[in-house]
């Protein structure tokens, strides 16, 4: 409770529901703050257990994000590695201005985007294919009453079957098979649960292009799921 | 018939569907949104489809996250180690 005085939480403030928003984030931001403070003391104090749950935490994110950057799998376990060092010698650096989450993956693009451009001259990002979100065949088309309009519109998902383990399979192979950014941001942003900014920083993305990214992964997987749903209630 | 013909100079179904990220996502301007809100007020088949979407992204949400390797935490821990000697 102290740190949510320390943030300010004046009613006015508390009133409208975007405000509201931004003041869970401010509570959550100092949560984090402080979470981060204490790491960061345990890791200068050399506690491996600190250090383990860091790497437990963001490992796999890291190297996920540095294969947005380098061309193999193994290049970019090894940005993850190069990272970790560095953030071992920068520790008495880190200043607790950004998150650490923040810090540690600013550390980490830099890196990727060094390697990057020593391993190959253009960043992946091309692959803004303009595929559909939904089949055209499925909207009435130009010659029709209601052009544009659903022919055959959705039927709904069975809420009871979405969290089956086997649908879960049906939503990591759609995952598996997107583009490679595509991929990366939905992975980043609907699996970790990023918020948008952080994921346009550590893959250096616009806001737009990330939107586009995502929209086309999310659109990828509902049509996935949809197929898989459908399909089994015939 | 999904929808209301009375909204028909309104956005169309396949339009909606490219929307719905921006949407979600706070990304509009509020023209837009309401015009988006309108729709789905009254298409059954576009509400089914945004409801789809949320869907999707929770169901997303359940995945679990890969483990790091225990060969690359065994040797990271072992540069831990080595820089508090």
């Amino acid at each position: 409770m102290l740190i949510v005085s320390a943030i300010g939480l004046s009613p006015s403030v508390a009133a409208s529901v975007t405000s509201r928003h931004v003041t869970v984030q401010r509570y959550a931001r100092a949560m984090e703050a402080e979470e981060d403070r204490q790491l960061v003391a345990a890791l200068r104090a050399g506690d491996e257990a600190a250090f383990k749950q860091l790497i437990d935490r963001y490992h796999a994110s890291l190297v996920r994000v540095a294969q947005a950057y380098v061309p193999t799998r193994a290049l970019a376990e090894d940005v993850a590695q190069e990272t970790w060092l560095a953030v071992l010698e920068g520790l008495d650096r880190f200043e607790g201005r950004s998150s650490l989450k923040t810090w540690l993956f600013r550390i980490l693009t830099n890196r990727a985007k060094t390697r990057g451009m020593r391993e190959r001259r253009s960043l992946p990002f091309s692959a803004f294919d303009s595929d559909d979100a939904v089949d055209p065949d499925r909207f009435r088309g130009p010659d029709e009453p209601w052009p544009g309009h659903w022919s055959a519109p959705p039927r709904g998902f069975p809420e009871e079957r979405l969290l089956a383990q086997e649908t879960r399979g049906v939503i990591e192979d759609a995952i598996r098979r997107l583009p490679e950014t595509q991929r990366t941001v939905i992975t980043l942003r609907d699996v970790e649960g990023w918020s948008a900014d952080e994921v346009c920083n550590a893959l250096t993305l616009s806001e737009t292009n990330q939107r586009v990214l995502l929209h086309r992964a999310r659109s990828s997987v509902r049509a996935a799921l949809e197929r898989y749903l459908e399909d089994d209630t015939k | 018939m999904t929808y209301t013909p009375a909204t028909y100079d309104e956005l169309s179904c396949q339009e909606l569907v490219e929307l719905v990220t921006d949407y979600l996502e706070g990304a509009m301007p509020p023209e837009l949104r309401l015009r988006f809100e309108s729709h789905v007020g009254r298409c059954g088949g576009c509400r089914t489809y945004l409801e789809e979407m949320r869907q999707t992204i929770s169901a997303t949400g359940s995945l679990t996250v890969e483990a790091i390797s225990p060969e690359a935490e065994r040797a990271l821990l072992e540069a831990f180690r080595g820089f508090h000697r």
